[in-house]
């Protein structure tokens, strides 16, 4: 009787799928660490005009974002059409911008405040109106870096 | 007494659960990052200013109306043609002496521009103008500072200026090398510096 018996070759052994759960995990991690979640829900319409002279907003963090636009159509029956301003997770007045963004100022480190950017995120058929308001209160905050966010695309199509 | 083997837990449904929560982020996930014209507020000056006379060949008056019609000087203009009038206006240099401009190439239209760092875009709005026609202007605009800015960086340097400003802000790029960057970018923004005036809205 030997000591190394030959295997029966009985077909292909089976492929080990130990390893399966460790490569899942990896790439779980890489989206859990790449996702950003979205924090507002919105309330308001914002179809963005489109324009092409645009630069990057990189840095998420450094960024605050002032929406507004029509309410959406589920709101329409409590606030109407009139374009709103929505900040955070609610509608604001213009009178309010002020205090958000010196609450945004305090929740972030002293040294990044200079570099904060206000992103502008307005529907195409809101108003100057309202937006010229906007700019106003955000000069008297002294937020003057401000960016107009839009789609990338020919800016001509806003006039179709 | 011999101690009873914990029974092994099976992992077999490990990589379902684990796929489970992947798929739940693959769904959330958003990778990609805002775009949009930047561009700089006035900061509110409450001391009394002086006002700075300008003389009216060194500005370039574009109104965007309720019904989105441009009106340059007072004249109606179509939004193809726009881009091409302010580059014509701001690059005109029509100055003479001390205002003469030697890197212009416009047309030297005694009763435009004198040169690019007098001429002033002054964009002016209703307050019932559309958001949409406003960023189409805009746009329009900071187009016709690029082309020229880019032209006279390429004459320079043979790098187009947007591009320089990319690698300037992107912090992958080399330290030593940002400061004659920076160099270079604020030779052409001399040039040409982007003078646009938003005036409150009249109505």
């Amino acid at each position: 009787m030997s000591k190394f018996k030959k295997k029966s070759d009985g077909g292909i052994p089976a492929i080990s799928t130990a390893s399966l759960p460790d490569i899942v995990f990896m790439l779980l991690f890489f989206f859990m660490v790449v996702t950003v979640m979205r924090d507002t829900s919105l309330k308001v319409q914002n179809v963005l005009p489109a324009a092409d002279q645009t630069e990057k907003l990189d840095k998420k963090d450094l960024v605050m974002y002032i929406y507004a636009g029509k309410p959406s159509e589920r709101y329409q029956q409590q606030y109407g059409t009139e374009s709103r301003i929505q900040l955070n997770d609610k509608y604001a007045s213009v009178s309010d911008i002020q205090q958000f963004i010196f609450e945004e100022r305090q929740s972030k480190r002293e040294e990044l405040v200079p570099y904060l950017t206000t992103a502008l995120k307005v529907d195409k058929e809101t108003n100057m109106g309202l937006v010229s308001d906007i700019k106003q209160e955000l000069r008297k905050a002294e937020a003057l870096k401000i960016n107009y966010t839009t789609r990338q695309g020919s800016s001509l199509q806003n006039y179709e | 007494m011999a101690r009873r083997n914990a029974p092994e837990v099976n992992a077999g449904s490990m990589a379902d659960i684990a796929f489970l929560l992947l798929i739940f982020f693959l769904v959330t996930t958003t990778i990609e990052t805002d775009s949009g014209i930047s561009r700089k507020l006035p900061p509110i000056d409450d001391t009394e200013q002086e006002d700075v006379v300008l003389k009216e060949r060194n500005i370039f008056e574009v109104l965007v109306d309720d019904a989105g019609n441009i009106l340059v000087e007072d004249k109606l203009m179509d939004v193809k043609d726009l881009r091409q009038a302010a580059i014509e206006f701001l690059d005109n240099g029509g100055g003479k002496g001390d205002q003469a401009c030697d890197y212009c190439q416009g047309a030297r239209n005694p009763d435009s521009s004198d040169n690019p760092v007098k001429a002033v875009i002054s964009l002016q709005n209703n307050r019932q103008t559309k958001y949409k026609n406003y960023i189409t202007v805009q746009n329009e605009l900071v187009a016709a500072y690029n082309v020229l800015r880019n032209k006279a960086s390429n004459r320079l340097f043979k790098v187009d200026f947007t591009a320089m400003e990319k690698a300037y802000n992107d912090p992958e790029y080399p330290k030593d090398k940002k400061d004659k960057l920076e160099e270079r970018i604020n030779i052409i923004k001399e040039m040409y510096p982007q003078k646009l005036s938003e005036a409150e809205p009249k109505r």
